[in-house]
């Protein structure tokens, strides 16, 4: 377990969009994305999904509805809104310009200063 | 948009919330399952795998309340869990919930009837259509008073008002066919109706076009109210002839049922134009302008007239009027007042009065709320343990805030209703109170929708404010600490309550002193001497204008009367006065010395209150006479003018009493007096904290006046001889109009102010003094229960019994003291404010200061002697062996 590493507050989010924009998946599903995309190197408590789902369909970034999974089993569904993928496109270019500059930050040697 | 969202979302929950509930359910249940699937497809049996998944999902509840939060329109949700959770807490501990409702019951009740009496005085206005733009007229030192020609001046040469009504007060005999029974109305200008823009209810009004010169106009509009308990709503009582003072009056109308007249406190039973005001009052004054009577003058202004380009107009025609009639008129600075409480003249007083009460009742909400924010305090701090629990057990400390807080807005809200419920009641009972038998007052304080908004509001901000106390208590609490150690923690830092606690004891001692300088006030008016002995003396008003007689009848039959009543067995003597000292109303005249030769009102040396009376009067009103003689039967009309005055008036022009007699001065006609005797000091005006006053009192042969009063002292007690008064003067004129009463009850309108006042201050006082109670009781009993142990380990140890009481009671002791010293202060301070209501009011009477000392060692001995007691009966050894 030590390959895992704890979620920076904010990106939970994040992942979820980005799990999602690959197509429609229900809530356990999000997890194995995001488990399958990260190399199972990110650590979500499973539960904490939930409050965060609720949260991007209030503020209308993924839409809900009702199928049914791979299982045969009763499951919600989340996809992306256009205005949920125009977020997604956002939040991935800061993400990119941020972890851009911590590397190179985190990369300077000695000589270079 | 995102608000628009969120109150979709807000309405989905609220409308759909089962069904949101069970899809949240739902999909936990869908998760797990999922994930059970998955599980179980490694190889675990079923069983295992839904435990191991439900395992792996984590604190099931916490992210689905999670989830609610997420999704908003939690407020209501959460509130009503609140709601239902204080409601147990509360029925756990019925005392305190009693204790704390009935205190906030008392302060928001107490401030809601001041503020309901606020309201209905001073905020509301007139009820009459646009009475924002309505203005009465004033001139000089706050009276509004006005003779008819200068009313006619007034309202002839002014620009600025569009239209200036006027109106006097009179009591008059109306005899509808029986008895002649007492009314009072106003005497209205024509134009009174149509310049305050209403409508008859019934009937019609009288106009400008209806008033033809003196005693043209008989008629007569009725209140609504006096229809309804004179006439019993007969609709046909219009044209109908009445007799007012035996003069034949036609009613015309009915005004409609929310007009009570210009002035707050006082419904007239009618109303009847002021040119047929020889009629009412019996002598001709409409064309006399030296003679003020007119109660008030007002009007609207005109459109785009500021009331200082009106003062501006106002003051242009004094001075017209000024250099006209120099004989009749001073200069005078002319104002605006707003109607409704008789100018500044009544005004003033009665706002400040008022003012005074609202800011007296809130210090009792503030005390109120100190007291309950440290009760709140003190139970917060034993429920640490309960908060510690919740706190470990994942609750946040906001919500637990959110919570304590709701507890505390349930309190302030059952409080508030049981505090309205009980002030709408006495607000009414107030509104139908006749406080004076002889007086129309009235006191019109309806509650109304503001009434109802301030009591809740105030409601919630008490809630608000003592509900926060613990906050910072909360968010300090350390579950882990707490939970560890106990609940005996040391009592730790309460400065914050110290504070409270001593600034409430501090309010309540100044509640308590200013209610014992009203008591004191009224106890020593009883026994003030107002210059004529009231005990054992009746007054007969005998109005003879209101049984038609005219001037020149009116000398010959008033002698008679005086005659035939002091044959009366039991009668000791009879005299006559126009006006009885501290009864309705009182004249004053402008006296000059006697080597003035300017006779303009400027240059007059004082304005003493003037009385006729008949030679007897001194006698049977019982005031001493200090130097010379009194009048006889032949000072009259055709001897030289003389005078007795008081000592006052003595003084001011005399120097003293002895140069007074024998003196001349001047009177504003020219005529030279003579003072011929000097009685004692006395009360003369409506109210008895008034300064000492110069009285002049004229033989009533050389000052004659139709409306007069028989003074009548009797050996024993005067209702005795009523019979026989009532009887003799009914042999004289069947159809006098007679009105007998006792002196004593007569003054209760003098009186009236104290005695609200100190009936208010009491009630105020009372509650201030139980709010301390309580809070001393409370900091107290904590602070001896806190310390339970310590004490018991003292004692152990070998503590003396005062040593014990001292660390269990010091501080409140100690609080208690501070307290009353700062509110002796602040009522030594505000000694002003109560200086002009209540009869000698100050709080630096010896009496007065070690009554309050008294009174509250008195509360903090009942406050803590229960504590005491417990602190007394603590038993070491059985308290360290439960601990």
């Amino acid at each position: 377990m030590s390959t895992q590493a704890q979620l920076l507050p904010g990106t939970l989010d994040l992942l979820v969009l980005k799990a999602v924009s690959l197509g429609p998946l229900h809530g356990y599903g999000i997890l194995l994305r995001i488990g399958q995309i990260s190399g199972q190197a990110l650590l979500i408590e499973q539960g904490a999904l939930y409050p965060a789902l609720f949260r991007l369909v209030r503020q209308g970034l993924l839409k809900a509805s009702w199928g049914t999974s791979e299982n045969n089993r009763r499951a919600k569904f989340y996809e992306l809104t256009a205005q949920g993928r125009k977020r997604l496109r956002e939040e991935t270019d800061g993400w990119n310009r941020l972890a851009t500059a911590i590397a190179s930050a985190l990369a300077a040697q000695r000589g270079e200063i | 948009m995102k608000f628009r969202a969120y109150l979709r979302s807000l309405a989905a929950r609220l409308l759909r919330r089962a069904r949101v509930e069970d899809d949240l359910e739902e999909e936990v249940r869908s998760h797990i399952q999922h994930r059970a699937d998955d599980l179980a497809r490694s190889g675990l049996s079923r069983a295992e795998a839904e435990r191991r998944a439900r395992i792996e999902f984590g604190g099931r509840e916490r992210f689905k309340e999670e989830c609610r939060e997420a999704l908003g329109g939690n407020f209501i949700e959460t509130l009503m869990r609140d709601l239902r959770f204080s409601l147990r807490v509360l029925r756990k501990s019925p005392g305190f919930t009693t204790v704390a409702v009935a205190t906030l019951a008392l302060a928001i009740g107490a401030n809601a009837v001041v503020f309901g009496i606020l309201n209905a005085l001073i905020l509301r206005p007139l009820n009459v259509p646009q009475a924002g733009s309505l203005y009465a007229v004033q001139n000089g030192r706050g009276a509004s008073y006005q003779s008819y020609p200068d009313y006619l001046d007034l309202r002839d040469r002014n620009r600025t008002f569009d239209g200036l009504a006027a109106y006097g007060i009179s009591g008059v005999a109306l005899d509808t066919g029986d008895n002649p029974a007492r009314a009072w109305l106003y005497e209205t200008a024509g134009n009174y109706f149509d310049i305050l823009r209403i409508q008859p209810y019934l009937g019609r009004f009288f106009h400008a076009s209806d008033e033809h010169g003196p005693n043209s106009a008989p008629y007569i509009v009725l209140t609504y109210a006096y229809w309804h308990t004179h006439f019993q709503d007969d609709r046909g009582v219009v044209g109908r002839t009445v007799q007012l003072n035996r003069h034949p009056f036609t009613i015309i109308g009915v005004a409609p049922p929310g007009f009570y007249g210009t002035l707050l406190f006082f419904s007239p039973d009618f109303f009847v134009p002021i040119v047929n005001q020889q009629q009412v009052d019996g002598e001709q004054l409409l064309n006399v302008r030296s003679t003020r009577w007119i109660f008030e003058t007002l009007g609207h202004l005109k459109t785009g007239v500021t009331p200082a380009e009106a003062v501006a107009d106002l003051n242009s025609i004094g001075s017209y009027l000024a250099r006209t009639y120099p004989k009749d008129e001073g200069p005078v600075r002319w104002s605006l007042s707003r109607p409704a409480l008789g100018g500044d003249f009544l005004g003033r007083p009665a706002r400040a009065f008022v003012a005074a009460l609202m800011l007296l009742a809130g210090l009792i909400l503030l005390a109120a709320c100190a007291d309950l924010g440290s009760l709140f305090a003190a139970r917060a701090f034993d429920r640490s343990r309960e908060v510690a629990l919740r706190l470990a057990l994942g609750a946040s400390r906001s919500r637990i805030l959110r919570q304590l807080l709701t507890e505390a807005v349930m309190i302030a809200l059952a409080g508030g209703a049981v505090g309205l419920w009980g002030s709408v009641v006495l607000l009414r009972g107030l509104s139908v109170w006749r406080p004076l038998t002889g007086f129309p007052i009235h006191v019109p304080v309806q509650p109304d929708a503001k009434v109802y908004g301030v009591a809740l509001l105030l409601a919630l901000v008490s809630g608000v404010l003592f509900g926060l106390v613990p906050a910072r208590q909360v968010h300090k609490t350390d579950p882990y600490q707490i939970i560890k150690a106990g609940s005996s923690r040391a009592l730790g830092r309460v400065a914050a309550r110290d504070v409270l606690l001593g600034a409430q004891v501090a309010i309540c001692a100044l509640l308590v002193t200013s209610s014992m300088v009203a008591v004191r006030g009224l106890v020593r008016s009883t026994h003030a001497n107002f210059g004529f002995q009231p005990r054992n003396a009746m007054l007969v008003d005998i109005a003879l204008n209101m049984a038609g007689y005219t001037s020149d009848q009116v000398s010959a039959m008033q002698k008679r009367m005086i005659d035939a009543v002091s044959a009366v067995p039991g009668v000791a003597s009879v005299g006559m006065v126009d006006n009885p000292q501290l009864i309705e109303g009182w004249n004053t005249t402008m006296v000059f010395t006697d080597k003035a030769a300017d006779l303009r009102p400027s240059h007059a040396a004082a304005e003493p209150v003037r009385y006729s009376i008949s030679p007897e009067y001194f006698r049977a009103a019982g005031t001493a006479l200090l130097a010379g003689r009194t009048f006889t039967w032949h000072d009259g009309k055709d001897a030289p003018p003389v005078a007795v005055v008081n000592q006052e008036f003595a003084r001011k022009l005399f120097g003293s009493v002895t140069s007074a007699v024998g003196g001349y001065f001047k009177r504003q006609n020219g005529t030279r007096v003579q003072v011929v005797g000097v009685v004692e000091n006395g009360k003369y005006t409506t109210n008895i904290a008034e300064d000492l006053q110069p009285a002049l009192f004229l033989p009533i042969l050389q000052s004659p006046s139709s409306d007069a009063w028989l003074v009548v002292r009797s050996r024993s007690d005067p209702q005795q001889v009523a019979a026989g008064i009532r009887s003799k003067l009914r042999d004289l004129d069947s159809g006098l109009p007679i009105f007998l009463e006792t002196w004593d009850k007569a003054m209760d309108g003098a009186m009236f102010a104290s005695r609200v006042a100190t009936v208010s201050l009491s009630v105020l006082g009372m509650m201030g003094a139980m709010l301390s109670i309580t809070g001393i009781f409370g900091m107290a009993a904590y602070s001896v229960g806190r310390r339970k142990r310590e004490l018991g380990i003292r004692m152990a140890l070998g503590a003396q019994r005062k040593e014990v009481l001292w660390a269990g009671l010091g501080r409140a002791v100690k609080l208690l003291a501070f307290g009353s010293t700062a509110g002796l202060i602040l009522g030594l301070l505000s000694a002003r404010v109560l200086a002009s209501i209540v009869y000698q009011a100050t709080p630096r009477d010896p009496l007065v200061l070690s009554g309050v000392v008294l009174v509250m060692s008195l509360l903090g001995l009942v406050a803590t002697w229960i504590p005491a007691q417990r602190a007394l009966s603590v038993d070491p050894a059985k308290l360290l062996r439960e601990e």
